[in-house]
């Protein structure tokens, strides 16, 4: 629409006819800035939680927060950061990328689009709303307090006072119908708009990556929706689905609350290596390596996960019998995950690799993820299990999952597509001291979490008697946060210098060859001036060197 | 951009006009809501014979034929699968009339569902004393049953809307595409009160032994 209108007459736009532009978009490259920005947004509030957790943990007696605090504080952190963190960045990075890199217009439903996002935006705010309204009429604001997976009877009126549970379950409910109808909008949009000649096996394997994700979101949201809506009932209407009083059952919840959990943690970390398996080829200057056994792999992980769940549950006692089964499965998951890594490092192999910073940060993701896979193994074993289950060894575990995984892979990615989204480079010397500072402070922060965890920390205490030996180990990991909070910094600084100030960055500055490095870098509305046409995997390639296109050997 | 070597011919496109997309879009819906009865009826299944106090549902639950009880209603209901099917063929063919007429059959017998529903509801709140929070049989029972008679609703919106549009003159048979896929989501409708039906009014009402 906005290309056919004229250009407009000199003098800067008023900035309310520049922000109705944004408010009423349905472009996908909008919204998908919109989302990554309020992701970003997010991640500050999200993180400075952390710290304020950090602070009071730093040594064992503190008191700079009371525990009443301190568990809202670890409920906003673990949900903030899943909720609308992780599920808006992987969105937004998808809405930018996929209809660019399949060569499409849009997506298939521009204005499902918009409204997905706005349930996002408001959703979250619905949540952090709690901080003011959670007490109702009782005049005190306060944050639900009841743990990101929210167990119950915890969450029973009886036990939850006020309203603050209820804004945890509307905000989460209400983001989630947000996500599900994008999952919908993108299966429509990967499955129907693709350009000419690009066939299914022929799409770049961020598309492969992201469909299953959204399969994934399709099967796991609803489930957790019904749940949210069960206990919205119980609190609301007097229902007895979680009363154990009346015959209702906790372990539901859990079984509900993890279907969903555990296939969440796939859906988060999917497109982390979506990212990087777009980024490593192109800075080893290889084609991927095993390109139908990725898309395999990937399909595999999206089956293995809906069924492990029970293994957040194994300290419940479950029938050793059902303990053992949900083990195996969740083992096998390691399968199809290896053969990730396998090919990720058989891409770099032999390949004439540059170092630039979405590389670095790629492959601090491959060892910091393969961390965090090892220690999911461990965990994955019952009797391991048992011994630290609920200890901090599981929250390192996952954060370096989370963290080093799928936050690095999340750098790598704004680092690579910064440029074609503004047009300048992200200045490559601040980057490689936030990497470097990010890769200390994080090994720093969660490895300690780790040994603390092995001495019997119990996650989610709000302090510690002296007399358990945990104090140098939290010292070491609170320190720690004070290094990324440094990485963290310069990141922010390199954002803002280089959307004003960066080199100029081109059409494809990194010599790749997906869609999106054709159009101009910011692309125009319409994305592409000629409806593309493909015949590789690698279009660009083929362009280039058209004496020796990949066409001829695919 | 891309100028296609000579050698290679220039490959296939996709249809891309949008029927293809809203078919997928719809088909994507219903697995979503799939997941989510699944889940209202597993947790269903999963409460069936732990109530501590009564009333249950072998003292409440009438499936019996007699008229507005849910025997009855479901016949309407499922019928009504039929007269849409009916509906989007006359479409097809270009019978606009037949259309509108099987089209508002299907209206009344999906608005006849519903308003036994009401009536069953009435007799089991008033007669009986059992809502949400009597026991787990009647938290289980609204929420599930009430969540399928939500979904009817939405889809009678839509119905009549089609319907309305229709008797203005503003559907024609080159919307077929689009009115079939409203008929997409009513079948789904119709197909999750088959399995709801089991499991509330046999399976769950199983004399106790
Ligand atoms: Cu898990």
């Amino acid at each position: 629409m906005s290309a056919l209108q004229p250009p407009a007459a000199a003098g800067p736009v008023p900035f309310l006819s520049r922000l109705h532009e944004w408010v009423a978009t349905v472009d996908h490259k909008k919204l998908g800035t919109m989302y990554i920005v309020c992701g970003i947004i997010y991640l500050i509030v999200a993180g400075l939680e952390a710290t304020m957790m950090r602070w009071q943990l730093a040594w064992s007696g503190m008191e700079v927060l009371t525990p009443a605090e301190f568990n809202r504080l670890f409920t906003m952190h673990g949900t903030t950061m899943v909720f609308f963190v992780g599920m808006p960045i992987l969105l937004g990075s998808a809405n930018y990328l996929v209809p660019l890199m399949i060569g499409a217009r849009d997506l298939a439903f521009p204005r499902l689009n918009a409204f997905s996002f706005w349930l996002f935006f408001f959703g979250s705010l619905l949540l952090y709303f709690s901080y003011f309204g959670g007490q109702g009429l009782y005049g005190m604001g306060s944050a639900p307090d009841v743990g990101w997976f929210a167990y119950a009877p915890l969450t029973e009126r009886t036990f939850s006072r006020g309203h603050s549970t209820d804004y945890w379950i509307l905000g989460i409910f209400v983001a989630g119908i947000g996500s599900t109808a994008t999952a919908v909008n993108f299966i429509a949009t990967i499955l129907g708009m693709r350009c000419r000649g690009m066939s299914l096996m022929k799409m770049p394997l961020l598309a492969w990556i992201m469909l299953v994700d959204c399969v994934l979101i399709l099967v796991a949201l609803p489930p957790l929706a019904a749940a949210q809506i069960l206990l919205l009932f119980d609190r609301q209407l007097g229902a007895h689905f979680f009363d154990t009083q009346a015959g209702g059952s906790a372990l539901l919840w859990q079984n509900l609350f993890w279907f969903f959990g555990h296939p969440e943690v796939y859906i988060l970390i999917l497109p982390g290596f979506a990212f990087v398996t777009e980024i490593i080829p192109v800075f080893s200057r290889k084609v991927i390596f095993g390109y139908p056994l990725m898309v395999a792999a990937t399909v595999a992980i999206g089956f293995i996960s809906v069924g492990v769940w029970v293994h957040h549950m194994f300290v419940v006692g479950l029938s050793p019998m059902l303990n053992a089964i949900f083990m195996g499965s969740t083992m096998l998951v390691g399968v199809p995950t290896g053969i990730k890594m396998f090919n990720w490092v058989a891409t770099m192999i032999g390949g004439r690799i540059r170092f630039d910073t979405p590389m670095l940060y790629a492959t601090g993701f491959l060892c910091q993820f393969l961390l965090g896979g090892l220690t999911g193994i461990f965990l994955a074993t019952v009797p391991f299990d048992w011994q630290v289950s609920d200890s901090y060894f599981v929250v390192g575990h996952f954060h370096y999952v989370l963290f080093g995984g799928l936050v690095f892979a999340i750098f790598a990615a704004v680092y690579y597509w910064f440029p074609k989204v503004s047009g300048r480079m992200m200045n490559e010397t601040l980057g490689k001291w936030q990497f470097w500072l990010l890769v200390i402070g994080f090994n720093i922060t969660f490895g300690a979490m780790h040994v603390s965890g092995f001495l019997g920390m119990p996650r989610r205490v709000y302090t510690y008697h002296a007399d358990r030996g945990w104090d140098f180990w939290n010292l070491l990991t609170s320190l720690g946060v004070i290094v990324q909070i440094l990485g963290f910094s310069l990141f922010a600084l390199n954002l803002v210098h280089s959307l004003f100030r960066g080199r100029k960055a081109g059409d494809d500055p990194w010599d790749a060859w997906t869609l999106e490095w054709s159009t101009t870098s910011p692309p125009p509305p319409h994305n592409f001036d000629e409806d593309p046409i493909v015949h590789s995997r690698r279009p660009l390639w083929d362009l280039k060197h058209p004496d020796d296109p990949d066409w001829k050997y695919e | 951009m891309t100028t296609a070597p000579a050698a290679l011919a220039p490959p296939e496109a996709l249809p891309q006009d949008g029927i293809v997309n809203g078919k997928i879009g719809i088909a994507c819906m219903i697995i979503s809501e799939i997941a989510f009865f699944g889940t209202l009826i597993a947790a269903y299944l999963f409460y069936i014979g732990r109530d501590i106090n009564g009333p249950y549902p072998q003292d409440v639950l009438d499936v019996s034929i007699a008229p507005l009880k849910v025997l009855f209603n479901s016949i309407f209901l499922l019928i009504s699968s039929v007269w849409i099917w009916l509906a989007i063929r006359s479409m097809r063919r270009g019978r606009m009339g037949a259309f509108v007429f099987w089209w508002a059959l299907t209206v009344l017998c999906g608005a006849e569902f519903l308003v036994g529903t009401g009536f069953e509801w009435y007799g089991m709140i008033v007669d009986d004393g059992v809502w949400m929070g009597t026991n787990l049989f009647g938290s289980c029972f609204y929420t599930l049953v009430g969540f399928h008679a939500f979904h009817v609703t939405m889809g009678l919106l839509v119905l009549t809307l089609v319907l309305v549009l229709a008797l203005l003159g503003h559907v024609t048979p080159r919307n077929v595409e689009k009115v079939d896929l409203v008929s997409w989501y009513w079948h789904f409708v119709d197909g999750i009160w088959i399995i709801v039906f089991f499991v509330v009014y046999i399976f769950g009402n199983m004399p106790v032994s």
